[in-house]
């Protein structure tokens, strides 16, 4: 089509996703592309499925992403990723938090959390599954797990001759800064092995 | 500068720059956003939440015919609730510019409907814009505010989700300060008296054929010639989607202006190209305007009515491609609903509600529509806001004329009743049944995100102010049966239910808890204190009976092969609905 990227985080309301989603677009702005980036508010909020879609190149038409387009898919559940997996593009990149955050139906005993979501993404597409939730804690917040997938985005796309730290700093709380930049760094290790 | 906008904040930035002084709004997804932006220019803007729509394009048009320049803002569902003043506004016009954004959701994202409010401007006679990009949404309010002001009629701009929460690249630009223009009395114009109304009416109809003479120039409406093949007429983000899947294999004849259509501008692109598609989201709302001018071309043949476009959509329908995906293995993902959230204050009320026998529910607009989920099943019906009461009504005056069993059980929440269950309950107070309203103030309104309202002290610029009080207001519309409850209490949930029920008069309960994700304020504190501790579960207490798991709570979850349940300590405020529903007690709270 075109040199536009296309880039899907997917998760579950409260994850971070649109923070990473918002961090992402405005590196990208200040590199110098046009970006477009869309997400749903509302219902989904409240612990359902949600998604953060980032496209940028040289001009950018669609804020979304179609199914069979994204280059790469970010689960920041692994779920989640099976859900979202028809809008990757075949011969895209999946990286997969190995993070399990149980749906209702599975919370009331109705279903159980399917036990080979890993296993099957590997045998679709190439999958890299990253501890971001174990790499976070280990940092010493849980709750930077999103900025740990953003740094794998980054490095999984190409994309760290962009200048994100000062993106990160501009969008945490300063406080927060020191462990967020190391999350991010970290993501970016976790996928260079 | 540029900056990278939402379409909802690139409006606020439009109507800073375009001068406006008087902004409205009601809260509903995908509008939201935009009332919450104008509020940040407190110095130039006022911007204020009314009760409901119709409220909303009232003051709007008050504003404007004083002579500055308004704007009302609302989901499309709204404008149904404004239809009212917008129909009689259409006729007697503006003074200072006025705008009316309506933010319509294909794919019913976060609403009850898929209506396309594009009709809207045609039924009233009123001119419309349709933005399909950030920048655009920006431009087009200042472009909006001048077609207002020259052709005397307020403006309909008609956005959609993807416009509303897409962000996009726009160039920042100064306010523009028009001032206020002066008003003189003229009842010929503004008082839609009869005799006014007739007059009126024949304005209208030489105001839209001056529009359709503006629709053939203005620059709103462009083309874009690229292969003659294949010519595509666009509007919204569906041009975006067309443009991305076509490229430069086909001509754009790009709507910007939508009403009246530029039939003769549409009519000689036709004619040079082979083949005319239409690409717009829902109905065939131009391609119904083009086979009514006798001009051929292909749309909801082809382009799907019902949800949302997207590229993909669009390139199998119009080219036929069929787009290879990576198949998903379905045996490997469960569904996952919204859910009341961990500690949510409507959670207790609805588990003692679900378990009452030959209840009708009667539901209405907010979070507590989740009630009507698995496992809770409390809730028969949801319409629109308000319609929990008055269709509670019309269902219990049936079922007690005709001595049926059942009754009837309306639960709306706070903005929902400020915004019109008020006028629902008051039918109930006049024409007595014997419903049971509840009244789920949770002191915000919450599910569009936090919005101040009438009940909670605050406006929407911060300004402290009156509260409205709720008890007051259902005695004085004439209920007497009034009791308001902890709703994390179950036993007083339970014994209010029952005193209801069991009366021969309408009553009211009304469920008094704050949103567990709301910032307190110093009020809240002082009444409800802060949440503290959690709850956990002593696993050689747990007899695997599932009771707690039944209160729907996602801080809850179940192992089925230790038949244990448990609680997880990072999600769980300490609410205490579980610990009063566990028959073994073994559930404690920790860290009080």
């Amino acid at each position: 089509m075109s040199d536009v990227k296309s880039i899907l985080m997917v998760g579950v309301g409260g994850q971070g996703t649109i923070l990473a989603g918002k961090i992402l677009s405005m590196g990208l702005m200040a590199a110098g592309y046009d970006v477009k980036m869309s997400e749903v508010h509302g219902m989904a909020q409240r612990g359902g499925s949600v998604s953060n879609q980032v496209r940028f190149g040289k001009k950018v038409y669609s804020p979304i992403i179609g199914k069979g387009q994204a280059d790469i898919l970010v689960a920041f559940e692994m779920m989640e990723a099976m859900r979202w997996l028809e809008y990757l593009k075949p011969g895209g990149k999946i990286v997969v938090n190995d993070f399990r955050i149980p749906s209702g139906p599975i919370l009331i005993g109705a279903c159980d959390y399917p036990e080979q979501v890993l296993e099957s993404l590997k045998t679709k597409a190439d999958t890299t599954v990253i501890q971001a939730g174990e790499i976070a804690k280990q940092i010493g917040n849980p709750r930077t797990m999103n900025l740990v997938l953003f740094g794998a985005l980054v490095k999984g796309m190409n994309l760290t001759d962009i200048d994100f730290e000062t993106e990160i700093a501009a969008n945490v709380k300063p406080e927060t800064l020191k462990l967020n930049l190391e999350a991010f760094r970290a993501g970016i290790a976790a996928l260079e092995k | 500068m540029k900056k990278l906008l939402t379409g909802n904040e690139a409006i606020a930035q439009g109507a800073w720059e375009a001068g406006v002084m008087y902004a409205c709004a009601y809260p509903g997804t995908p509008s939201t956003e935009i009332l919450e932006n104008i509020a940040e220019f407190k110095a130039d803007i006022i911007a204020e939440w009314a009760p409901n729509e119709k409220v909303a394009l009232e003051t709007a048009a008050g504003a404007s015919v004083f002579g500055a320049r308004s704007l009302a803002a609302m989901k499309m569902v709204g404008v149904n609730v404004a239809a009212d003043p917008l129909f009689s506004f259409a006729y007697s016009g503006v003074n200072g510019g006025m705008v009316l954004v309506s933010a319509d959701d294909p794919g019913c994202h976060s609403s009850q409907d898929e209506q396309d409010n594009r009709y809207y401007a045609k039924f009233a006679k009123i001119a419309m814009v349709e933005p399909s990009d950030s920048q655009e949404a920006k431009d087009m309010v200042r472009v909006a505010m001048e077609i207002s002001e020259d052709y005397d009629t307020p403006v309909l701009m008609r956005i959609t989700t993807r416009i509303c929460h897409s962000k996009s690249l726009v160039e920042i630009g100064p306010r523009q300060e028009v001032g206020k223009r002066p008003y003189v009395r003229d009842v010929n114009k503004y008082d839609l008296v009869p005799a006014t109304a007739r007059k009126r009416r024949v304005a209208v109809e030489k105001r839209v054929e001056r529009l359709a003479e503006f629709s053939e120039t203005t620059e709103l409406n462009s083309i874009e010639w690229h292969d003659k093949k294949i010519g595509i007429v666009a509007s919204g983000v569906g041009y975006q989607y067309a443009r991305e899947v076509f490229g430069e294999a086909a001509s754009y004849l790009k709507l910007g202006f939508t009403y009246p259509l530029p039939i003769n501008k549409i009519r000689d692109f036709a004619s040079q190209v082979e083949t005319l598609y239409v690409v717009e989201e829902l109905e065939p709302y131009i391609e119904e305007q083009l086979q009514a001018a006798g001009i051929a071309c292909i749309g909801k043949a082809k382009v799907p009515k019902i949800g949302e476009l997207t590229p993909d959509i669009i390139a199998k329908a119009l080219k036929g491609e069929t787009i290879p995906l990576v198949e998903s293995d379905p045996s490997q993902v469960v569904a996952r609903p919204p859910l009341l959230c961990a500690g949510c204050p409507h959670r207790g009320f609805f588990y003692e509600l679900s378990k009452i026998k030959n209840l009708m529910i009667t539901g209405d607009i907010g979070c507590y529509s989740l009630g009507g989920n698995e496992p809770l099943n409390a809730k028969d019906t949801c319409i629109c806001m308000g319609a929990s009461v008055s269709m509670g009504h019309g269902v219990q005056k049936i079922s007690d004329r005709l001595g049926d069993a059942t009754k009837v059980v309306a639960v709306i929440g706070d903005s929902t009743f400020f915004h019109s269950g008020m006028t629902s309950l008051l039918h109930v107070a006049y024409n007595r049944s014997n419903t049971v309203s509840v009244i789920m103030d949770n002191r915000i309104t919450g599910m569009t995100g936090h919005q101040e309202n009438p009940g909670t002290g605050f406006t929407l610029q911060g300004m402290p102010t009156k509260i409205a009080d709720i008890p007051a207001i259902v005695k004085a519309l004439g209920i007497d049966a009034i009791r308001v409850v902890n709703p994390l209490d179950l036993k007083e949930s339970r014994e209010a239910l029952a005193w209801a029920l069991s009366l021969d008069e309408p009553s009211v309960i009304i469920t008094r808890w704050p949103c567990v994700l709301k910032k307190h304020s110093d009020a809240d504190k002082q009444e409800f204190g802060n949440y503290i501790g959690t709850c956990r579960i002593d696993s050689a207490k747990c007899i695997g009976c599932k009771m707690c798991i039944k209160t729907g709570c996602p801080a809850l979850r179940f192992d089925k092969a230790a038949k244990k349940a448990s609680i997880d300590a990072t999600q769980c405020v300490g609410c205490k609905v579980c610990l009063q529903v566990c028959p073994v007690k073994a559930i404690s709270k920790v860290g009080e």
